[in-house]
């Protein structure tokens, strides 16, 4: 058995409200990380002085800044992995190691951005090509071909897919509509009060075809953080813990490159899965709910077909129906993720995991929740699978 | 459509390097990939180690320049101010008959034409004095 399962727990989780528009300076995310770390030690039932480890997303604020505020005079660990969307996931991987070797005691994981009233990430991406890995041969070799931004480099993918297997809009389209259908029963939902039916979906405008505006994740304002401890701490904290069984991180290869590989719909989910399964020594059909980071709704039908809870070309017949839907065989992203709840840089799936396994949901409860898992997904591909439980 | 090089404003790759190469090649009108001089492997983008067999020598390699459309998006939306009076446009992947797949444009054929598998073959767009970007036509024979 691998050393790590089950050794570690999130204890604390946080959320500021997610939203379009602020009125204060957009420029740093600081003040909205801040909150969401604030509440996450709260939640926790630990004091800001108490977290010793801080592990910031990539871009962000850095680990100093928050230190300073926080009041945490020694701050003993702090680590950053440069894999966009999948650091959360990565840094997750890395706070279980570093509690379990003694390294620090409570860790903070937070994340938050003013995504929708800041630089927009296509903004960011052509102005720093360091923002991402392969960025250097995005702006060589896509850029001056007006491929400058992520709904058109994954719309590529997508395509890739419909050419090869016969998927089709609807099968995209039934992804937005089971999302959007979660988020109506999340208050902090920017789609909440906002249904969309298949015909809404298909009439919605098209941004870079196959994929219309539905097929996109909103930019939003908001932050999120939670706090890592061992098993052994966490028992006395306030908090049920919500264990770590599983984690595994991945890439596809070449990772800086979206268009030569030689296999197209690699991801960092097709070699992390099984290794995120053994560790927890589960199967897919063990998983009670997913959430899974969704930047374009293709990318959920990818995921779900690279770590194996269906055949790869199935992925658009799997996600009919209602499977993925809340009473389906496998409700994914039940808060309405990145597509209807807001994007919040994956931060927000794992609030959902933990609020689901700790059976505090509301009104979208997945009954009986004991396994829930949780994807990262960020650059060209790079991936992160982490299996939580009670 | 090349337009005067003086009124350019789209993005340009940096002149640098290995890139610098590529694109000076293309100004010559040929589109060259690497080659290692160990495995004889064809690579893009380029890179400085074979990652096949671990050589650090190659040589550019002329390319055919025919190949086949293998998938593209159609922009509707302009995500970038200096492509905001070309939408719509179809950025596209080509995969040459060597083997090797870039991105490119398709020109002179309407996004709705687009097939998978359309055979193209290069042409180069000397879009300044110094960068020619390999596009694609068509091969309608």
């Amino acid at each position: 058995m691998n050393a790590l399962q089950g050794q570690a727990c999130i204890v604390g989780i946080g959320n500021t409200r997610y939203r379009r528009g602020t009125d204060g300076p957009v420029d740093s995310s600081l003040r909205i990380e801040l909150e969401a770390s604030e509440a996450a030690i709260a939640d926790a039932g630990l004091r800001p002085s108490e977290i010793d480890g801080i592990l910031p997303f990539f871009g962000l604020s850095l680990a100093e800044a928050l230190a300073v505020n926080l009041g945490i005079a020694d701050l003993r660990y702090q680590a950053t992995s440069h894999v966009g969307g999948a650091g959360p996931g990565a840094s997750l991987a890395n706070a279980a190691m570093a509690v379990n070797a003694g390294l620090a005691n409570h860790v903070l994981i937070p994340g938050g951005w003013y995504g929708y009233s800041g630089r927009r990430v296509r903004q960011i991406v052509v102005q720093d090509p360091n923002s991402m890995s392969g960025g250097v041969n995005a702006r060589d070799f896509y850029f001056p071909y007006g491929l400058t931004a992520p709904v058109q480099w994954f719309s590529f993918i997508a395509r890739w897919h419909m050419n090869e297997f016969g998927t089709q809009p609807e099968h995209l389209g039934a992804v937005a509509v089971a999302q959007r259908k979660h988020a109506q029963l999340n208050p902090n939902a920017l789609m909440k009060d906002k249904p969309l039916s298949m015909e809404d979906y298909l009439a919605s405008p098209m941004i870079s075809d196959p994929y219309r505006l539905c097929d996109c994740s909103l930019e939003a304002d908001g932050g999120a953080a939670f706090v890592v401890t061992t098993l052994e701490r966490a028992r006395d904290l306030q908090r049920k813990p919500v264990k770590l069984l599983g984690v595994a991180q991945g890439q596809p290869y070449p990772a800086d490159d979206l268009v030569t590989r030689d296999d197209v719909f690699q991801l960092g989910q097709t070699s992390a899965a099984p290794r995120a399964f053994e560790m927890a020594g589960i199967t897919p059909r063990d998983v009670d709910f997913a959430e899974i980071y969704d930047p374009f709704s293709f990318q959920v039908i990818q995921q779900l077909e690279e770590m194996g809870f269906c055949k790869r070309g199935e992925g658009g017949p799997f996600v009919e129906g209602g499977t993925i839907e809340l009473g389906g065989e496998l409700p994914v992203n039940t808060h309405g993720g990145l597509l209807s709840e807001a994007h919040i840089l994956g931060m927000n799936h794992f609030i959902e995991a933990v609020s689901q396994l700790r059976g505090e949901a509301g009104e979208r409860q997945v009954e009986g929740a004991e396994v829930g898992l949780v994807t990262g997904f960020g650059d060209f591909g790079d991936g992160t699978i982490a299996i939580l439980g009670c | 459509m090349t337009q005067a090089r003086s009124e350019y404003q789209k993005p340009l790759p940096v002149m640098e390097g290995m890139t610098k190469e590529f694109y000076e090649n293309c100004a010559r009108g040929e589109l060259c990939f690497q080659r290692c001089s160990g495995c004889q492997k064809l690579r893009h983008v380029p890179t400085l180690r074979c990652a096949s067999c671990g050589s650090w020598d190659w040589q550019w390699w002329r390319s055919t320049g025919r190949g086949k459309l293998v998938t593209w998006t159609v922009v509707r939306r302009p995500m970038h101010e200096d492509f905001a009076d070309d939408v719509p446009y179809a950025p596209a992947v080509i995969e040459l008959d060597d083997g090797v797949r870039m991105v490119s444009w398709v020109i002179d054929c309407p996004p709705e034409e687009l097939r998978p598998g359309m055979p193209v073959e290069v042409s180069f767009d000397d879009v300044t004095q110094e960068v020619s970007l390999p596009k694609f036509r068509r091969i309608t024979s």
